[in-house]
C-alpha cells in the first residue's frame, strides 16, 4: 500500500499562465514530502497531476516507474482531501466513507465495517450517522481523510487540508495526519503555503517557485542551510544586513562570519540572517536600540534599531524581561556559515564599524 | 408580550391574505354546496361527471405533460449553461429565461398561431397539416415555451450549488460520471427538481388565456370549462358549477402537494 512518484519535467500553462515548467521530483515509498511555496507556483497543479484531474502539456507522472498521465482520475490508486467543502452533502459521514466501496459494489455488511473501522481510525466513532452539515470543519476533513484511505490507495494527496480550520485544530489534525501517515507507511505528497506546516510534519520539503523545484530536502536542510535567497526568504523570516564578500568570508555588522556555498571575488552582498541567530544584549553603552517586542510564546521578537536600519532578533522569554522597548543593546550574530545574495536593500551598512558598536 | 407583538407584525399579511384568498375561498366553497339556494352536493357530482370530468382530466394530462417534460428539457439547458465556459451567453440565457417564463396569455397564443398556426411562416416549410398547432401536443409545446424558461431559473442556482470539488472527491474515489450524476448529483437536485416539477404542473394547470385564444373547445380544459360555466352566453346559471370546478382544481392541487411534500421531506432529509 505504498508506492514511488515520480514527477518527471511536468509543464502545464493556464493561458499566458505558466502552473508547471519542467517540474522535477521523485518521491520515495511510504516517504512524506511537502509541496511548499507561495499561491501559483504550481504545487496544487502538480498534485492534481498525480489525482488525474490536470493533465500536464507535457512531461509525465509515473507512479512505480508506471507512467499514468493518461490514466483517467477514477482509474488511479490516489486517495485525496480536498481544501474544504468536499463531502457529500446528502450522505452521512458513514455512506461517504464508503462511497468507494459503493461504487466497487462491495457487499453493504463489508463496506459499512470498513467505514467505522475507519471511523474509528481518524477518532469520529460516534460520528457515522452525522450528514457534513452536522460536522465541524475538523470533523468533516477527518471524515475526508478517512474516505481517502477507505480504498487502500497507494499514494495519499492532501491538497491544503488544513487551511480552512482554526489554529488549534490545525495543529492537532496534523499531527494526526502525520501519526497515520506512519503507521500505514503510505506515501504522501501534501500541499501547503504555510511553512511552519510543512516543516513540522514532512520527511522532505519541496520549496516550488514559478512551476519549478527550487530545494528540495529535509525540513532541518530547507531551514538552515537554504539552496537559493528565495527559499531563504519563504521559509522562515530573515534580515537582510549589508555585507562584504572577501575570500571564503564576509564581513557584516564588524563581525566576520564564514560563507555557505561558493562565494566568488571581492563584492558588496546581502547577508541572510535569521532572527534566532541575532544576540541582543543590554548594554548602557550599545548603540543599538530596542524598538519593540513581540511575544512568541517561548520565544520573543524583538525589533532593534542599528545605525542606518532596523534588525529583527528573537531571543528567549526570560531573557526579554530585560528587553523592554528603548533599551539600549549591543548585537552580535552567531558565528555560522550564512547566505549570501546579490545587493538589494539592506540595512544598515556598518560594515567596518566593530561590532560592539552598534 | 413579546409573542403577541411578533404576531401584530404579521398582523397586515394576514388581513390581505383574508381578504383575497379566505372570504373568495370560503364564497367558493359555499358556493360549490349550494344548488337554488339549498345545500347540496349536486354541483360538485355534475362537475365530476360527463365533459366537465373529461376536462379535468385533460388538464390534469397536460400539466402533467409539461411539468415532466419542462422539468426534463429544463434541467438540460440549466447544465448546459451553467457549465458553459462563455460567461455571456449564461447572462443572454438567464436573462431570456427571466422574461419567457412570463410571456403567456393571447400574445403567446399569437405567436404560436403565427409561426405554427394554419397559415404560419414555418407550417408551409414543415408541411405540418392543418390544425396540428390546435391539438393536445400542440398545446403541450406552446405550454413548454414559459415552462422550460420557469425550470432553467429554477435549476440554475442549484447547479451552481453542485461544487466541482464533488465530483473530483466521486472521480477520485473511483466513481464515473454517471455513477456521480445517480450517488450525489441527482440526489442533491431532488429537491430542487420537485419544486420546479410542481410549479410547471400549477402554471400549466391554471393556464387560461393561451389556451382559450388557441384551442377553445377543441381540446377539453377544466380551466375553459370554468369560464364557460361562467361567461356563457348559451348556458346561463351555471354559475355554481364553475365553483365546483374550481373546488375540484383546488382538490386536484392538494393531492399534487401530497405527493410532493413527503417526497420533499425525503429528498432534503440531509438538509435537517
Amino acid at each position: 500500500m505504498t508506492a514511488q512518484v515520480e514527477f518527471r519535467g511536468l509543464r502545464r500553462v493556464f493561458g499566458k499562465t505558466v502552473a508547471l515548467d519542467g517540474f522535477d521530483l521523485t518521491i520515495a515509498p511510504g516517504e512524506f514530502v511537502a509541496l511548499l511555496g507561495p499561491s501559483g507556483c504550481g504545487k496544487t497543479t502538480a498534485l492534481r497531476c498525480v489525482a488525474g484531474f490536470e493533465r500536464p502539456d507535457s512531461g509525465a507522472v509515473l507512479v512505480d516507474g508506471e507512467d499514468i498521465t493518461d490514466v483517467p482520475a477514477n482509474k488511479r490508486d490516489a486517495g485525496m482531501v480536498f481544501q474544504s467543502y468536499s463531502l457529500f452533502p446528502n450522505l452521512n459521514a458513514r455512506d461517504n466513507v464508503a462511497f468507494g466501496l459503493r461504487v466497487r459494489k462491495v457487499p453493504v455488511a463489508t463496506r459499512r465495517a470498513k467505514a467505522d473501522e475507519l471511523l474509528e481510525l481518524v477518532g469520529l466513532p460516534s460520528h457515522a450517522d452525522r450528514f457534513p452539515h452536522q460536522l465541524s470543519g475538523g470533523q468533516q476533513q477527518r471524515v475526508a481523510l478517512a474516505r481517502a484511505l477507505a480504498l487502500e490507495p497507494r499514494v495519499l494527496l492532501l491538497d491544503e487540508p488544513l487551511s480552512a480550520l482554526d489554529a488549534k485544530v490545525r495543529v492537532s489534525l496534523r499531527e494526526e495526519i502525520r501519526r497515520l501517515q506512519l503507521d500505514l507507511g503510505i506515501t504522501t505528497i501534501f500541499v501547503t503555503h504555510d511553512q511552519e506546516e510543512a516543516l513540522s510534519i514532512a520527511d522532505r520539503v519541496a520549496v516550488l517557485r514559478d512551476g519549478r523545484l527550487e530545494q528540495c530536502g529535509p525540513p532541518a536542510e530547507v531551514y538552515d542551510r537554504p539552496a537559493t535567497p528565495f527559499v531563504a526568504e519563504f521559509v522562515g523570516t530573515m534580515n537582510h544586513l549589508a555585507g562584504h564578500v572577501s575570500g571564503d568570508k564576509v564581513r557584516v555588522l564588524g563581525q566576520l562570519l564564514p560563507v555557505d556555498g561558493e562565494p566568488a571575488g571581492t563584492r558588496e552582498v546581502d547577508v541572510l540572517i535569521r532572527p534566532e541567530a541575532v544576540r541582543v544584549t543590554p548594554d548602557p553603552e550599545g548603540k543599538a536600540e530596542i524598538l519593540a517586542a513581540s511575544f512568541r510564546g517561548a520565544s520573543v521578537r524583538l525589533r532593534v534599531a542599528l545605525s542606518g536600519g532596523e534588525v529583527l532578533a528573537d531571543v528567549p522569554g526570560h531573557e526579554a524581561l530585560s528587553l523592554a522597548p528603548g533599551t539600549r543593546v549591543t548585537v552580535r550574530l552567531v558565528e555560522r556559515p550564512v547566505l549570501v545574495a546579490e545587493r538589494t536593500v539592506t540595512v544598515p551598512s556598518p560594515a567596518s564599524e566593530p561590532a560592539d558598536a552598534v | 408580550m413579546t409573542r403577541a407583538k411578533g404576531w401584530l407584525g404579521a398582523l397586515p399579511l394576514l388581513v390581505f391574505f383574508a381578504l383575497v384568498f379566505g372570504i373568495p375561498a370560503i364564497a367558493l366553497v359555499a358556493g360549490a354546496f349550494t344548488a337554488n339556494g339549498e345545500p347540496s352536493l349536486a354541483n360538485v357530482g355534475q362537475s365530476l361527471q360527463g365533459g366537465y370530468l373529461t376536462a379535468m382530466a385533460g388538464s390534469v394530462q397536460l400539466s402533467a405533460v409539461v411539468a415532466l417534460a419542462g422539468a426534463v428539457l429544463g434541467t438540460f439547458l440549466a447544465q448546459a449553461v451553467v457549465t458553459s465556459r462563455f460567461a455571456l451567453l449564461r447572462e443572454a440565457v438567464l436573462t431570456a429565461s427571466g422574461v419567457l417564463a412570463n410571456f403567456g396569455g393571447v400574445p403567446l397564443a399569437f405567436f404560436w398561431i403565427a409561426t405554427l398556426g394554419n397559415s404560419g411562416v414555418i407550417s408551409g416549410l414543415l408541411g405540418l397539416p392543418s390544425g396540428a398547432l390546435y391539438t393536445f401536443w400542440g398545446l403541450v409545446i406552446v405550454y413548454l415555451y414559459f415552462a422550460i424558461p420557469l425550470m432553467v431559473l429554477v435549476m440554475a442556482p442549484a447547479l451552481d450549488g453542485l461544487r466541482p470539488q464533488w465530483r473530483e472527491a466521486a472521480a477520485n474515489n473511483g466513481a464515473t460520471a454517471w455513477q456521480f450524476w445517480r450517488f450525489v448529483g441527482l440526489p442533491v437536485l431532488t429537491p430542487a427538481m420537485l419544486g420546479g416539477v410542481v410549479l410547471l404542473f400549477g402554471s400549466a394547470f391554471a393556464a387560461f388565456a393561451t389556451a382559450n385564444a388557441m384551442v377553445g373547445t377543441v381540446v377539453p380544459l377544466v380551466t375553459l370549462k370554468i369560464a364557460s360555466a361562467l361567461t356563457g352566453d348559451v348556458l346561463i346559471g351555471y354559475e355554481n358549477i364553475a365553483l365546483a370546478l374550481s373546488l375540484d382544481m383546488i382538490v386536484v392541487a392538494g393531492l399534487v402537494m401530497a405527493i410532493y411534500l413527503p417526497l420533499q421531506k425525503r429528498s432534503t432529509r440531509w438538509l435537517r
